[in-house]
C-alpha cells in the first residue's frame, strides 16, 4: 500500500485530497505545516509528500531542504502543490529538488495521474 | 610740585601701561582686547599733546578756528568709514604693514616710490613727535616751576629719559614679531586706555574750570564778552577765513587716513571689517566730547590771566594758579597720555616704514639673500629697533633745536600740510586706474618742494633770523613768488595757502605725468586689484599676472631666509592644498610667486619681496594690453565657475530629488506587486478548494454517502463566501487607501451602534459559548460613518470570538470618553497576542505565524481596513495587553 503525506494549511484543500488518495487505495498522513511534517516523518516514511509552500511556521520551502538533508527521506518524491504561480517560485521549488510543481487551483485527476506516473 | 616726585608719577604710569599692554599681548584672543570700542578708542590717536594743550592756545588767540582740525574727521566720518573698508580689505589681503606699503604696493611695488613716501613721512612726522616731546618739556616744567623754562642742558633735561623710556616701550611691544603686518595688541590696547584717561581728565579739567572756578557756561561767556578781541574770537569774520576753513577741515580729512600712526591703527591693528561699524559714530563721539570744553578754558585763562602767553597749558595754570596741584596732576598725566600713545604709535609706524621700505630695499638685500633665517630675522628686528630709537632721538634734537621758536600749532600743521602731499596718490590710487608711479613720484616731490617754499621755509627764517623780508618780497624780489601769497593769492592763511598750492600742483603734476606715460604692466595689475578689491578678494592668488619661468624650488630658498624651514614647508603645503596642486610640483606660476611675494611683505616691505623674488625667477615682459586680458579672463573664469557651480549645485539637487520620487515609486511598485501576489493567491486558496471539491463530487456522486457529499457542498459554500468577502475587503481597502471611499458622517449613538454589533454576532459567540458584556453608559453622540464603524465594530469583535479559545471565554466591551475622545476598547481574556504580532497586526494580509488553531478563516484585511476607517475619522486603533493575560483592542474618535 502507497503511503502519502499531504501538507497543507487549508483543512478544506487537504480534505479533499484526503478523500481523493483514500480512495484511490493510498494510506494518508495529514500535516498542516512543515512541522508536524517532519514530525510525522521521523516515524512514517511515505512514498510521496504533496506540499504547500506558504504556511505558517515552518514553509514549504524550509520543509524540502530538511527533507532532502536527511539521508532517510530524501529519496521521498515530492510534489508541490503552490499557488504562487510566477516562473521564479517554480525554479525555486523545483531547483530545491522537488520532483513536480503544480499550481493551485489543479485537477484532482491531472494530480492523481502526477502522482501514479512519479510513482511507477 | 617737586620734579623728582612728578618723574616718579611718570614713571608708575608708563609702568601700569607697560603691565596692561603686556597682558593685552599675552591675551591677545581675550574678547578684552578685541572688541570695537579698544579700535574706536586706539582711533583717538588722533588727540595728541597739540589736541590736549594746543587746541586751548589756538582758541585763546585766534578763536574758535581750532575746531576745523576735528571737524574734518567729523564731517566726513561715514565716507571715511566707506573708504577705510577697502582699505582694510586690501591691505589684509597684501599683508601691508603700513602707508608706504599700501601706496607702493599701488603703483606696482615701486621701491623708490616707497622710500620716497618715507622719507616724507619721517620728514612731516619727526618735528610732529618733537612737538610732543617739547609739550612733556614744557608741561613738565609748568607742573614744577609754574612757567616754562627755556634751553636747559641734554642731560638735565627730563624729557630725554621720558623719550628714552617711550622708545623702549616702542621696541618692546612693537617688534616682538619679524612681519609687520602682525597686529600690536599690547601697544593698541595701551593706546586705547590711554585715549580713555586723557578724555576723561580732559573733561575733567574743564568741568573743575567751568563748574568751579566759573559758575558755568554762561559765566564764563558773560565775563569774556568785555573783553576787548571778544569778537574776534567767536566768528567767522569774512569769506577768506570761510576758505581757511575749507582747507583745514580738507587736510584734517587727508591727516586722518594718511597720518602713518592712523593708517597703523585704523587698518593695519583692525581686526575685524566690522568693528568700523562701531567706530563710525564712536571716533566722531569722541572728538566732539574732546572739543566741548576747549573754548571754555581758553576763555576761563584769558578771563583770570589777562595775557594769551603760555595760553596752551591753561588747562595746567588754572588748577596750579587755585593751588590745586592734583587736578594738575591729572591734567598733566593725561597729556602725558596723549604723548605716549602718539609718539610710540608714530614711531612704529615710521620704523616699519624705515626699515621695510627704505634701509631693507636698499641696503641689506644681498646681506639677507646670502643670510639664514635666524640670522636674517634678528637682523630685521634690529633694524627696527634701531629705526625707532634714531627715531625718537631725532624728535628730541628737532625739539632741542630748532623747536623752541616755533609754536606747537603751526608745527603741527605743517606737518599735516607735508603728509597730505600723499592724498593724490593715494585716493587717485584707489579710484583711478591709469594712476602711475612716474606720476605718483613726480606729483609727490612737487607738492613737498612747494609746501617747502610756501611754508617750511618762510617759517624757518623768520623764526631764526627773525627777517620777514622773503615772506614780504618773494624770492629775489619778485611779487609773485611771495611764499605766503604765490601768484597773487594773498587772502589765504600761510597753511591754507600751502595747502591749495602743494596740493594742486601735485595732483596736475600727477594727472599730466600718468595720462602722458604708460606706466608697467605690474603696477596696472595692482592698480585693478586696488581699484576693485571685492571683485579681486576672490580671485586671490589669480590676481597677479605674471609670465615667465620660475622653480618652486628656488622660490623655497628664498622664504626659507625669512620664515625657517618648517613655516616655509608649512605655508607651500597649505598653497599646494589650496590650489589642489601635487605636493612635489616643480614649475611656479603666477600664484605662487603672489603668494611668496604676499608671505615676505610683512617682513621685509612689497619692494623688497618683489625683489628678491625677482632674483630667483625669469620674468617674461607682459604688455599692459595682455595684463588687461588676462585679467578680465580670470574675473569671468570665476564668474564662468560660479554660475557653473550653481547649475551643477541645481542638477545635483535635482538629482537627488529625482532619485527620492524614483525610490518612492519603486517602493509603491513593490508593495503593489507584492499585494497583488498576495491577493492572487488568497483567491487561488478558496478556488482550490472549489475545484478540488466540484470535481470529486461529479466524478463520485453516486456512490458518495449523501453525509460526505453535504461536507463537500458545505466547504464550497464556504469557500464561496470566504471568496465574496475577499473580493469585498479588496475593494474596501482599495477605496480607503486611495481616498476614493467618502465617510457619511451622521450624528449618531455609541451605545446604538455597539449593541446592534453585538446582537448581529451574539449567535457566533453563543456557538463558541463565549459571553459578550457591554454595558451602556451615558449614552456618548458623536459624528461618524456609522456603517464603517460598524464594519470595525464587527471585524473586532469577530476576531475576539474567533480567536478565542477558552471553553467559557468572555469579551467585555466598554467605552469612556474626555472631552475630545470616545475611547472603545474590546478586551477579551484569550491567550493574547505575541510582541511580534504586536507590531504587523494592523498591516494587510498579516497573519500571525503563532496560529496554533486551523487557520481561521479571514481575508487578512479586516484590521488593515478597520485601521484605515478610523484614521479617516481622525481617530486611531491600537493593541495594548490586558490584565487577564489577553488583549484589548482599542480605537478613539474624535468628538470633533
Amino acid at each position: 500500500m502507497k503511503k502519502i503525506l499531504l501538507v497543507d494549511d487549508e483543512p478544506n484543500i487537504v480534505m479533499s485530497l484526503e478523500y481523493t488518495f483514500k480512495k484511490k487505495g493510498f494510506e494518508v498522513y495529514i500535516a498542516r505545516d512543515g512541522s508536524e511534517a517532519l514530525e510525522i516523518l521521523e516515524n512514517n516514511i511515505p512514498d510521496i509528500i504533496l506540499l504547500d509552500v506558504m504556511m505558517p511556521k515552518v514553509d514549504g520551502y524550509q520543509t524540502i531542504k530538511l527533507i532532502k538533508e536527511n539521508e532517510k527521506l530524501k529519496h521521498i518524491k515530492i510534489v508541490f502543490l503552490s499557488a504562487k504561480s510566477k516562473s521564479s517560485d517554480i525554479e525555486k521549488g523545483l531547483s530545491l529538488g522537488a520532483d513536480k510543481y503544480l499550481l493551485k487551483p489543479f485537477s484532482v485527476k491531472k494530480l492523481v495521474s502526477e502522482v501514479n506516473e512519479l510513482l511507477d | 610740585m617737586n620734579s623728582l616726585v612728578l618723574f616718579i608719577a611718570i614713571i608708575l604710569y608708563l609702568a601700569v601701561l607697560f603691565l596692561i599692554a603686556f597682558f593685552a599681548e599675552k591675551k591677545s584672543k581675550s574678547k578684552w582686547v578685541n572688541n570695537p570700542y579698544v579700535y574706536s578708542l586706539s582711533l583717538a590717536v588722533y588727540c595728541t599733546a597739540w589736541t590736549y594743550y594746543g587746541s586751548i592756545g589756538v582758541a585763546a588767540e585766534t578763536g574758535v578756528s581750532f575746531l576745523a582740525i576735528y571737524l574734518g574727521p567729523v564731517i566726513a566720518a561715514p565716507l571715511w568709514i566707506l573708504i577705510l573698508k577697502k582699505i582694510i580689505r586690501i591691505s589684509k589681503q597684501h599683508k601691508i604693514s603700513s602707508i608706504a606699503d599700501f601706496i607702493s604696493l599701488r603703483y606696482g611695488n615701486n621701491r623708490f616710490l616707497g622710500a620716497l613716501i618715507t622719507v616724507i613721512c619721517v620728514l612731516g612726522i619727526v618735528p610732529y613727535i618733537s612737538l610732543q616731546l617739547k609739550a612733556v618739556s614744557e608741561s613738565f616744567e609748568i607742573m614744577t616751576h609754574g612757567e616754562v623754562i627755556e634751553n636747559q642742558a641734554v642731560l638735565s633735561d627730563y624729557t630725554i629719559y621720558i623719550a628714552v623710556l617711550i622708545a623702549v616701550f616702542a621696541t618692546f611691544f612693537g617688534t616682538q614679531k619679524t612681519d609687520a603686518s602682525e597686529k600690536h595688541k599690547g601697544i593698541v590696547a595701551s593706546v586705547a586706555f590711554e585715549s580713555i584717561i586723557k578724555l576723561v581728565f580732559f573733561l575733567g579739567v574743564g568741568i573743575y574750570v567751568t563748574f568751579y572756578l566759573f559758575n558755568g557756561t554762561e559765566d564764563v561767556y558773560n565775563q569774556i564778552s568785555s573783553h576787548e578781541n571778544f569778537k574776534s574770537l567767536t566768528t567767522l569774520d569774512n569769506v577768506e577765513s570761510g576758505f581757511n576753513w575749507f582747507f583745514m577741515i580738507l587736510l584734517s580729512f587727508f591727516a586722518i587716513f594718511l597720518l602713518p600712526r592712523q593708517f597703523q591703527v585704523s587698518v593695519v591693528e583692525n581686526d575685524r571689517e566690522k568693528h568700523l561699524k562701531k567706530a563710525i559714530w564712536l571716533f566722531p563721539l569722541y572728538l566732539l566730547l574732546f572739543n566741548i570744553f576747549v573754548i571754555f578754558i581758553a576763555w576761563a585763562g584769558i578771563v583770570k590771566f589777562g595775557s594769551t602767553s603760555n595760553s596752551s597749558y591753561y588747562a595746567l595754570l588754572l588748577p596750579l594758579k587755585e593751588g590745586n596741584v592734583f587736578m594738575a596732576l591729572l591734567v598733566f598725566i593725561g597729556g602725558f597720555s596723549a604723548v605716549i600713545s602718539m609718539v610710540v604709535v608714530s614711531t612704529l609706524a615710521l620704523s616699519t616704514m624705515v626699515s621695510n621700505n627704505l634701509i631693507i630695499p636698499y641696503g641689506f638685500l644681498s646681506k639677507f639673500i646670502k643670510g639664514e633665517q635666524g640670522k636674517n630675522t634678528s637682523y630685521i628686528k634690529r633694524i627696527r629697533r634701531i629705526s625707532i630709537f634714531l627715531i625718537i632721538i631725532a624728535a628730541y634734537y628737532f625739539y632741542y633745536y630748532f623747536s623752541v621758536p616755533l609754536s606747537l600749532y603751526s608745527i603741527g600743521l605743517v606737518s599735516f600740510v607735508i603728509i597730505s602731499q600723499l592724498a593724490p596718490s593715494f585716493f587717485m590710487g584707489l579710484f583711478w586706474n591709469r594712476g602711475s608711479s612716474r606720476g605718483a613720484i613726480v606729483g609727490l616731490i612737487i607738492g613737498f618742494c612747494v609746501t617747502l617754499y610756501t611754508l617750511v621755509l618762510p617759517m624757518s627764517i623768520e623764526a631764526f633770523t627773525g627777517s620777514r623780508d622773503f615772506i614780504e618780497n618773494g624770492l629775489f624780489g619778485v611779487e609773485n613768488l611771495k611764499p605766503f601769497a604765490l601768484f597773487g593769492i594773498d587772502f589765504l592763511s600761510p597753511h591754507a595757502h600751502a595747502v591749495f598750492w602743494s596740493l594742486l600742483l601735485n595732483l596736475l603734476a600727477f594727472a599730466v605725468v600718468s595720462l602722458s606715460f604708460k606706466g608697467n604692466y605690474r603696477e596696472r595689475n595692482y592698480a585693478e586689484m586696488f581699484i576693485d578689491p571685492r571683485n579681486y578678494s576672490t580671485l586671490g592668488d589669480n590676481a597677479l599676472v605674471w609670465k615667465g619661468e620660475a622653480y618652486v624650488a628656488d622660490i623655497k630658498n628664498v622664504l626659507v631666509k625669512f620664515l625657517g624651514v618648517s613655516r616655509t614647508e608649512r605655508a607651500l603645503s597649505l598653497f599646494f592644498r589650496k590650489y589642489n596642486l601635487p605636493p612635489d610640483t616643480q614649475m611656479a606660476d603666477a600664484r605662487l610667486i603672489s603668494f611668496s611675494e604676499k608671505l615676505l611683505t610683512g617682513s621685509i616691505g612689497g619692494a623688497s619681496s618683489k625683489i628678491l623674488i625677482a632674483n630667483v625667477v625669469k620674468e617674461q615682459e607682459i604688455s599692459l594690453v595682455e595684463v588687461l586680458e588676462i585679467l578680465n579672463e580670470s574675473k569671468e573664469a570665476l564668474a564662468n565657475n560660479k554660475a557653473l557651480k550653481e547649475k551643477s549645485d541645481e542638477l545635483s539637487k535635482l538629482t537627488a530629488e529625482l532619485k527620492n520620487s524614483n525610490n518612492e515609486l519603486l517602493f509603491q511598485y513593490k508593495q503593489k506587486d507584492e499585494f497583488l501576489d498576495t491577493v492572487a493567491h488568497e483567491l487561488k486558496t478558496p478556488l482550490t478548494t472549489i475545484k478540488a471539491s466540484t470535481e470529486i463530487l461529479k466524478d463520485d456522486i453516486e456512490e458518495m454517502e449523501p453525509e460526505m457529499q453535504k461536507t463537500f457542498l458545505g466547504n464550497i459554500e464556504k469557500e464561496v463566501d470566504r471568496l465574496a468577502r475577499l473580493v469585498n475587503h479588496i475593494l474596501d481597502i482599495e477605496k480607503l487607501e486611495n481616498n476614493r471611499q467618502k465617510l457619511n458622517l451622521t450624528q449618531s449613538n455609541i451605545d446604538n451602534t455597539i449593541s446592534n454589533v453585538v446582537n448581529n454576532l451574539s449567535h457566533l459567540a453563543k456557538e463558541k459559548n463565549i459571553e459578550i458584556r457591554f454595558e451602556t453608559k451615558n449614552s456618548a453622540t458623536l459624528f461618524y460613518d456609522e456603517d464603517r464603524i460598524i464594519q470595525v465594530l464587527t471585524n473586532l469583535l469577530s476576531n475576539a470570538i474567533k480567536f478565542n479559545e477558552k471553553k467559557n471565554g468572555e469579551i467585555i466591551i466598554s467605552y469612556t470618553t474626555n472631552e475630545s475622545w470616545l475611547e472603545v476598547a474590546f478586551e477579551d481574556d484569550s491567550k493574547g497576542i505575541d510582541e511580534i504580532d504586536k507590531n504587523h497586526i494592523f498591516d494587510k494580509f498579516y497573519q500571525s505565524e503563532n496560529q496554533n488553531t486551523l487557520k481561521p478563516k479571514g481575508s487578512g484585511l479586516g484590521l488593515a481596513i478597520s485601521k484605515q476607517i478610523i484614521q479617516k475619522h481622525g481617530g486611531d486603533i491600537w493593541l495594548k495587553q490586558s490584565d487577564k493575560n489577553g488583549s484589548i483592542f482599542v480605537f478613539k474618535l474624535p468628538f470633533q
